[in-house]
């Protein structure tokens, strides 16, 4: 059997309709590689999550955009990186959400960025004006402990 | 694409609703539009049943958090029941079960609305 390729990439258009395509892929690296059932539905998740934030805020929803959803492994460390060309949208800089404002008001944000910092080991993000955005998750393989529970 | 579907149940005065398949970004406005559709025709007991609801992201959850005040406002609830393990594991780490009544069974959901009808 091939090796695993270090570095995988899928390309989608800015697209709700694209977000099982991505975490088909991502669930078919993580399970690759090694991790849980559970650790493996948690990165979809994230990823998940990163993307429709991206279509949302960083494209405000055009439909004709580009994310780059690149899988990079190495020893232990599972790391994605998800680019794209739009708007600055940080999700290092968005608070954890009130749940009874939220309900109080009819929000809704704030969710998915709370999910992803819960759910993955590490998430960063960089801003380079008039390149592109990139946020990067990374999930250890060996410390790969479950979701705390509340 | 992900498959999603809704489908829709009557019995006592209690409004079911079972979800199936993939609950995201982009199937979250076909719940929505469910739970405007209730709140038009003054349905306010309702309960979730996601027996075969295989995943939910942030963007279907927003969708409960959408609409609750408005079913409480008007003496009703949502009430959710039968979700995996998965399933749950996505409402806990938001904090829903402090908000929210979560059941194994659809009737002890169904029970509960009954219980304060009676009340």
């Amino acid at each position: 059997m091939a090796a695993n390729p270090k570095v995988m990439t899928k390309r989608i258009l800015s697209q709700t309709g694209h977000l099982s395509e991505v975490r088909d892929f991502i669930s078919a690296a993580a399970g690759e590689f090694g991790f849980s059932e559970e650790d493996i539905a948690n990165i979809s998740l994230a990823v998940d999550e990163a993307c429709t934030n991206i279509i949302k805020h960083a494209y405000q929803n055009a439909p004709d955009k580009e994310i780059v959803i690149s899988v990079i492994r190495s020893k232990g460390n599972f790391e994605v990186r998800i680019v794209d060309y739009g708007k600055k949208f940080d999700p290092t800089e968005i608070l954890p959400p009130d749940l009874r404002q939220n309900m109080a008001h009819h929000r809704r944000g704030g969710l998915g960025v709370y999910l992803m910092k819960r759910l993955m080991d590490k998430v960063e993000y960089s801003f380079q004006p008039g390149k592109h955005n990139e946020v990067r998750l990374v999930k250890y393989l060996q410390k790969s402990p479950s979701v705390a529970r509340r | 694409m992900a498959d999603f579907k809704i489908h829709h149940r009557e019995g006592e005065g209690v409004y079911i609703i079972d979800l199936k398949g993939y609950l995201d970004a982009h199937t979250a406005p076909d719940l929505e539009t469910a739970f405007q559709k209730l709140l038009t025709e003054k349905k306010y007991r309702i309960i979730v049943n996601c027996r075969d609801l295989t995943y939910i992201s942030s963007a279907g959850l927003g969708v409960f958090m959408a609409y609750i005040e408005d079913v409480r406002k008007n003496k009703g609830d949502i009430k959710l029941s039968n979700m995996s393990a998965k399933v749950f594991n996505v409402f806990d780490l938001l904090g829903f079960p402090l908000l929210y009544e979560i059941y194994t069974e659809e009737k002890e959901a169904m029970t509960k609305f009954k219980t304060v009808k009676a009340s």
